[in-house]
This record gives structure tokens, C-alpha cells and sequence, in this order.
């Protein structure tokens, strides 16, 4: 994970979206219109999010099994990764709704479940905070993360997949009826996802890194 | 006969929503004065600005576990 190669790759995605994301061609939609292209921007934020709370969520389950501190370490770096991502969904989600369906926050199942979802994960870093033992926290905070993530995806997954939702792949949806993903917008898209997801890994493994030295000098103090 | 009519019924349908779909509005304006490219180029400027720094960041502490070893 320390090669240099991917990282160039996921700059050079993202580089690619921007350009084709602002200047291709996609679908004109009522209400939407140019708001369309926010789908390469806003959702991948998403992704990234859930790929780093699963990525936690494997450490979580690898320091039970083993009780290497380290994999601690990435736990809690990966939900702060996907933390600042889930920030930056609910920030652009807000702008783009604004818009689209009139306020920043209408009552949505997806939106209110995603508020749940992040209060969870936010009590996660509050309950490892007030742990002072160093593998009692470590202990309990995985069991909690290992309980977190499965509600998560039936909070802003299957929930609102249930019941009417703004949000497209929901029940009685007319505003994106002729878009369940227009075939315009999937490669963007999905490089958009990819690309993303990489950055959110990279940031990650760096602040893995740096959590590693600063243990590493608080043993050797 | 009645698959006919569904299938006529449902071209002339499909006909309105194109008819419906050429009155949105979309940036056209700003394709066609080329200032659109402004702001890709702008977009472009500040990711890559944050990329090299992600890459700095990322030197920075390779050389500190360097000398951490």
C-alpha cells in the first residue's frame, strides 16, 4: 500500500471526472438540469465512506481475532477517514436538495437515516474517549464497530429502499423516473466512485502511519 | 391487435417525453462563450493543489518512519 503508483492514479481519476464530469453529456432532466452532474460528486463521497466503516470494520473483526494493537490503530483511523467523507456527503447533499426539492433537509428516510448513521459513528469515537484503558477500549470499541456497521447499511440502504424516499432506487420516485442511472452517466460515474474511494484509502493509510510513529514515541518515552 | 395499439399508443408516448424533454433548460449559454472551461480549469487547479499536498504529507511521514526504524 506504500507504492506510489495508485495514488497518481486516483489524482489522475479524479482529474478525468472533473473535466468529463463538467463537460460531457448528460441527460436533460426537469427539475435537475445541469444539478445532474452533482451525481459524480455528491454519491462517491458515499462510497467512500462506507468503504472506509467497512474497511474498519475487517480490522475491527482482525484485532479481536489476533489482539494486535495495530489493527486498532487502522480501525480508528479508517472511521475517522470515512467520518470527514460522511461530512462532505451531508454538506453537498444539503446544497443539492436545496435546490432539487426545495429545502436542505426534507423529511427523507435517507437522509434522517444517514443523521442516525452518523451520530453511531460519532459515539464511537466519543466511547473510545472515554476509555482509558488502552485494550479495553481497543476491545470494546471493535465489538461496538462490528454492531455499527450492519445497522448503518439498513439505516441508508435498505430502509429507504422500503418506504418512499427522494432519493433515486426508492418506492414512488418520479423526480429521477427516467434516470435509474442513465447509461450517460455510468462510466463518470463509477471512475468518479473508484477514484474517490482510492483518495479516502490513501488519506487513511497516512493517518494509519502517523497513529504507528505516535505510539511508537509514547513507547519509547 | 391489441399488442399493436399498446405499442402505437406507447411510441406516441415515448414521442411526447423527447418533445418534453428539448424545452429543459441546461448551461448551453456558458458551453457555447467557453467560459464553462473556466471553471474545470479552476476545479482542475485547486484538486491538483491539494493532490501535491496529499503527496508532500505523504513524503513526510515516509521519512519520518525512516528515521523512526
Amino acid at each position: 500500500m506504500r507504492k506510489k503508483w495508485w495514488k497518481v492514479l486516483a489524482v489522475l481519476i479524479i482529474c478525468g471526472v472533473i473535466i468529463n464530469g463538467l463537460l460531457g453529456p448528460v441527460p436533460r432532466l426537469f427539475i435537475l438540469h445541469e444539478s445532474i452532474r452533482n451525481v459524480y460528486f455528491h454519491v462517491p463521497m458515499w462510497f467512500a465512506m462506507i468503504s472506509m466503516y467497512f474497511v474498519s470494520v475487517v480490522y475491527s473483526i482482525k484485532y479481536l481475532n489476533t489482539g494486535k494493537q495495530a489493527y486498532d490503530l487502522m480501525a480508528i483511523e479508517a472511521v475517522n477517514t470515512g467520518i470527514t467523507f460522511c461530512f462532505l456527503g451531508l454538506a453537498t447533499g444539503m446544497l443539492w436538495a436545496n435546490i432539487t426539492w426545495g429545502e436542505p433537509w426534507p423529511n427523507d428516510p435517507k437522509l434522517n437515516g444517514s443523521a442516525i448513521a452518523t451520530l453511531m459513528y460519532l459515539a464511537y469515537l466519543v466511547l473510545r474517549n472515554a476509555l482509558e484503558e488502552e485494550q479495553k477500549r481497543a476491545k470494546i470499541s471493535a465489538v461496538y464497530n462490528i454492531f455499527a456497521f450492519p445497522i448503518i447499511i439498513v439505516l441508508i440502504y435498505i430502509l429507504p429502499k422500503l418506504t418512499d424516499s427522494l432519493h433515486p432506487g426508492s418506492g414512488g420516485n418520479g423526480t429521477f423516473a427516467d434516470l435509474q442511472m442513465s447509461n450517460e452517466l455510468r462510466p463518470t460515474f463509477y471512475s468518479s466512485v473508484i477514484g474517490w474511494i482510492l483518495i479516502a484509502t490513501w488519506i487513511c493509510t497516512m493517518r494509519y502511519r502517523m497513529r504507528l510513529l505516535e505510539r511508537k514515541q509514547e513507547l519509547g518515552a | 391487435m391489441k399488442k399493436i395499439v399498446l405499442s402505437i399508443v406507447l411510441l406516441i408516448l415515448s414521442t411526447l417525453s423527447t418533445f418534453a424533454q428539448e424545452d429543459v433548460d441546461m448551461a448551453t449559454g456558458l458551453r457555447s462563450e467557453g467560459k464553462i472551461y473556466v471553471v474545470v480549469l479552476v476545479m482542475l487547479v485547486i484538486f491538483l493543489g491539494l493532490a501535491f499536498f496529499l503527496f508532500l504529507l505523504d513524503r513526510r511521514i515516509s521519512k519520518l518512519e525512516k528515521k523512526n526504524k
